[in-house]
C-alpha cells in the first residue's frame, strides 16, 4: 500500500487551503510521515490565547491504521494526559472506530473541538474530569494557569519528542512529574 | 515386615469396605456403579432420560461446528422467507438482534426503517454486488486514479478501489478478529458488509476465517451457548442454566471431546462446590498472604528422621527412603494406625468458642482451619496429576506385558477405567474440601463429611492398588479387586454428589460466607 501518496495528497490539500487556526510544518523534509502542528486555541475555548504543539505520526499502514497524535505542549484537560507528549482520548482515533477514509483535517478539527468542549464522561485524567464536572471555576482557573505557564511564546516540540512518540518517552516524563 | 504391613493394610481395607458396600447397594452387584456413572458420551442423549435425572445433573447438548452453522442457516432461511429479504440481509438483521427471531420480526413489523438502520442496512435493495470500473474514479483511501482501476461500493454508494477494500477487510478479519460488524470504510457510514460482498472481495482463506468468526459471534451472542474451553476443541455446548440459578446448582457439562467443565464459569468441573464459592476459594488460594503456607504444604519432613520428602505417587501411604518409616502423608501419623482405625483425618475438629476472646489465637485457628482444607484440596489436585503420570507409565508397561504374557488389549482396559475413576473422584474430592471450608457446621455437615470420608477412603485404596508393580497388576485376583474398587469409587462419588446437589437445590446448606445474590428462599442464615 502506498501510504506516501495519500499523505502527500493530504499534506498538499492542507498547505493549499489550510484549516482554520492550524499551521503544519515538517521537521524533516525527507520524512513526510511526521508532522508538527501548531494549533491556536479557539477563542471561544477556555484555552484561548494559547498555542499548542501537536505531533502527528503516520504509521506505515496508514490510512488503514489511525495516525498517532500527541500534545507536545502541556495542557490541563480531562481528555489529554497531564504530561509532555500528552495522549489524546478521541474515539475517532481508536483502532476499532478508525475508518481509512477519515482525513487528518477531520481529526485535527475534532481535536480543536475537544478544546472547546471537553468530554468529561470519557476521561483520561479522572481527577480533572471530576473537577470539570463539579468545580468548573477551579478547573478554568487551573486550565488558564497552564496556558500561561506552557502555551505562550514559540511552540516547542522537543528535540527527541518528534522522533519517538513511544511509551518509553512518556514513562520517563511521568516519573519526572511524580 | 515391610511388605507384611502393606499386605495387612490392603486386606483390612477390603474388610472395612465390604459391609459398607452391601449397606448401600442391595443388589450387591459391583458392576452396578457403571450404570450410574455419568458417562460423558451420554450427555447428548440426556434429553431422552429426562425424568430420571440426578440432582447434580443438568440437561445439555453438544454442538459440532456444522451443527452451529446449520442452526444459523435455519434461522436465516426462516427470516428470509417471512420478510422476503435476501439471506445476507437476514443474517445481518439476526446478528443485530442477537439471534432473537421473535424480537427481530416484531421490531421489523413495527418500525421497519428503524430496525434496518440500526442493524446497518440501507433500505434500497439492489442487484448482487459486483466490481466495477468507473471512468474518472479516484480512490478516497489511497488516492490512486489510474485508468481501469477496479472499484467496489456497498449499497451506501461509498466507492473505494478493490486493493484498499481488500486490505481493509483483511486487517479487520485477520488482525482485529472482527466479522459481524465490519462497516463500510467511509467515515461515519455504518453500513455493514454482508457475506456475499465479502466473498467477492477477499481470498478463500480469509473467507473461511470470516465465517469462523461469524460462527463465533453466534455462540457468543446466545446466552444458552458456550464454547468448550478445551484446547483445539471447536464444539459448543447448549445448556439452559441461567446465571441466577448458579447458587442452587453446579452445572457440570461434558463435551464430546471428553472435557468436563462448569457451564456457569467455564472452569474445570468443580462439583460439589457452587461457582461463587469456587471463585472465593481460588482467590483466597491465589492471595499472596497464603503463598508461604502453600510452599510449606508442598514438601514435608519424615516424622522420624526429618529427611525432606516430596510426594511421588498418588497414594498417601509413604515409606521413607532413608529410614523406611511408614506414615500417612496427610496426618503424618503412623501408617500402621491407619491400618486398623482407618482414615480419620478428613474432618477438621473446630475448637469450641473458649479461646474466641483471644483474637490472636482465633486468627491462628482460622489459619489452621484454612490450611487443613487447603492441604487436602492441594493434595488431591497433586495426587490426581501423579496418578495420571503413573498411568502413562503403567500403560507402557502394560503394552510390554501384553506381548509377554499374551493378555489382549481389551483385558488391560480395566486400568484405564481405574485411572479415569481416580481422576474424576479426586477432582470431586478436591472441591469437597473447598466446599467444606465455607460450610457452617450442622447435622448435614456430618453426613457430608461421612460421604467425603467414604469416597476418600475408596479413592486412596484404589490409588494404592494402582501403584503396584506391573507384574502384580497382571494377577487376575488384583485385576478383579481393582475393577470392584473402581466401580465402588464411582458409586461413592455419585452418592456424595447426589446428597450435596439435593441440599444445594433445596437451599439447606448454611455457608459461613454471604452469596452476592442470595436467593429469596434462603433460610434463617440470611441477613436480618
Amino acid at each position: 500500500m502506498s501510504s506516501s501518496k495519500r499523505i502527500t495528497k493530504e499534506l498538499n490539500d492542507c498547505l493549499t487551503s489550510p484549516p482554520p487556526s492550524i499551521t503544519i510544518t515538517l521537521p524533516s523534509e525527507s520524512n513526510i510521515s511526521l508532522w508538527h502542528i501548531t494549533l491556536t486555541a479557539p477563542p471561544e475555548s477556555i484555552y484561548s490565547g494559547g498555542k499548542f504543539g501537536l505531533i502527528v505520526q503516520f504509521p506505515p499502514e496508514y490510512p488503514f491504521k489511525p495516525p498517532t497524535i500527541t500534545f507536545a505542549t502541556r495542557i490541563y484537560h480531562p481528555n489529554i494526559t497531564n504530561e509532555t507528549n500528552g495522549s489524546i482520548c478521541l474515539s475517532l482515533l481508536k483502532t476499532d472506530n478508525w475508518k481509512p477514509s477519515t482525513k487528518i483535517v477531520t481529526v485535527l478539527e475534532a481535536i480543536r473541538q475537544l478544546l472547546v468542549e471537553p468530554q468529561p464522561d470519557d476521561p483520561l485524567e479522572t481527577r480533572i474530569a471530576e473537577q470539570y464536572k463539579n468545580e468548573r471555576k477551579e478547573f478554568e482557573k487551573e486550565a488558564r494557569a497552564y496556558v500561561g505557564r506552557y502555551a505562550k511564546g514559540p511552540v516547542q516540540f522537543g528535540t527527541e519528542a518528534g522522533a519517538a512518540t513511544t511509551g518509553g518517552e512518556g514513562q520517563q516524563q511521568q516519573q519526572q512529574v511524580s | 515386615m515391610d511388605t507384611d504391613d502393606e499386605f495387612m493394610s490392603t486386606v483390612s481395607s477390603e474388610d472395612d469396605m465390604l459391609p459398607d458396600d452391601s449397606d448401600n447397594d442391595i443388589s450387591g452387584d459391583d458392576d452396578f456403579g457403571f450404570d450410574d456413572e455419568p458417562d460423558p458420551d451420554l450427555g447428548i442423549q440426556q434429553d431422552i432420560g429426562q425424568n430420571k435425572r440426578a440432582p447434580y445433573d443438568v440437561s445439555f447438548r453438544v454442538y459440532e461446528p456444522q451443527d452451529i452453522q446449520q442452526q444459523q442457516d435455519v434461522l436465516i432461511d426462516e427470516v428470509n422467507m417471512i420478510l422476503n429479504i435476501s439471506k445476507e440481509e437476514s443474517a445481518i438483521l439476526l446478528r443485530h438482534f442477537r439471534w432473537n427471531k421473535e424480537r427481530l420480526l416484531e421490531q421489523y413489523m413495527d418500525h421497519r426503517e428503524k430496525a434496518l438502520e440500526a442493524a446497518g442496512l440501507s433500505q434500497t435493495t439492489s442487484a448482487p454486488p459486483k466490481l466495477e470500473v468507473i471512468p474518472g474514479f479516484c480512490c478516497d483511501i489511497c488516492c490512486e486514479d489510474e485508468e481501469g482501476l477496479q472499484s467496489f461500493a456497498l449499497k451506501c454508494g461509498h466507492r473505494f478501489c478493490v486493493d484498499c477494500y481488500r486490505h481493509y477487510l483483511g486487517q479487520k478479519i485477520r488482525e482485529e478478529g472482527e466479522a459481524a460488524r465490519i462497516q463500510c470504510p467511509a467515515e461515519g457510514c455504518n453500513i455493514i458488509i454482508d457475506a456475499r460482498s465479502l466473498d467477492l472481495l477477499v481470498t478463500a482463506e480469509l473467507t473461511e476465517r470470516y465465517h469462523k468468526l461469524l460462527n463465533r459471534t453466534y455462540v457468543e451472542d446466545k446466552e444458552t451457548l458456550k464454547w468448550c474451553p478445551a484446547p483445539d476443541c471447536q464444539n459448543a455446548i447448549e445448556c439452559g442454566i441461567k446465571k441466577k440459578d448458579l447458587t442452587r446448582i453446579v452445572p457440570t457439562v461434558a463435551c464430546s471431546c471428553s472435557h468436563r467443565f462448569c457451564f456457569g464459569c467455564i472452569l474445570n468441573d468443580h462439583q460439589p462446590a457452587p461457582c461463587e464459592l469456587v471463585k472465593k476459594w481460588l482467590k483466597k488460594c491465589a492471595d499472596d498472604s497464603e503463598t508461604a503456607n502453600w510452599i510449606s504444604a508442598n514438601t514435608k519432613e519424615c516424622p522420624k528422621c526429618n529427611s525432606t520428602i516430596e510426594k511421588n505417587g498418588g497414594c498417601n501411604h509413604m515409606t521413607c527412603r532413608k529410614c523406611k518409616h511408614e506414615f500417612c502423608w496427610m496426618c503424618m501419623g503412623l501408617w500402621s494406625e491407619h491400618g486398623t482405625s482407618w482414615y480419620n483425618c478428613n474432618r477438621f475438629e473446630e475448637k469450641s468458642g473458649t479461646d474466641a476472646r483471644d483474637a490472636q489465637a482465633k486468627s491462628r485457628v482460622s489459619l489452621e482451619r484454612y490450611l487443613h482444607y487447603y492441604n487436602r484440596y492441594a493434595n488431591h489436585e497433586q495426587s490426581a496429576r501423579l496418578d495420571k503420570d503413573l498411568f502413562a507409565k503403567t500403560e507402557k508397561k502394560m503394552v510390554q506385558l501384553q506381548k509377554e504374557s499374551g493378555m489382549s488389549w481389551i483385558e488391560v482396559q480395566y486400568l484405564s477405567a481405574a485411572s479415569m475413576a481416580l481422576q474424576t473422584c479426586r477432582q470431586t474430592l478436591m472441591w469437597t474440601y473447598a466446599f467444606a471450608f465455607y460450610l457452617a457446621r450442622n447435622n448435614l455437615t456430618t453426613i457430608f463429611e461421612d460421604n467425603q470420608k467414604d469416597l476418600e477412603l475408596a479413592v486412596e485404596s484404589l490409588s494404592e492398588m494402582f501403584e503396584k508393580p506391573v507384574t502384580e497388576l497382571a494377577d487376575s485376583r488384583l485385576k478383579v479387586d481393582i475393577m470392584d474398587k473402581t466401580s465402588y469409587c464411582n458409586k461413592r462419588r455419585i452418592i456424595l454428589l447426589d446428597d450435596t446437589a439435593r441440599n444445594l437445590s433445596e437451599g439447606k446448606w448454611i455457608f459461613n460466607v454471604e452469596f452476592s445474590n442470595p436467593t429469596p428462599i434462603s433460610g434463617p442464615s440470611s441477613r436480618k
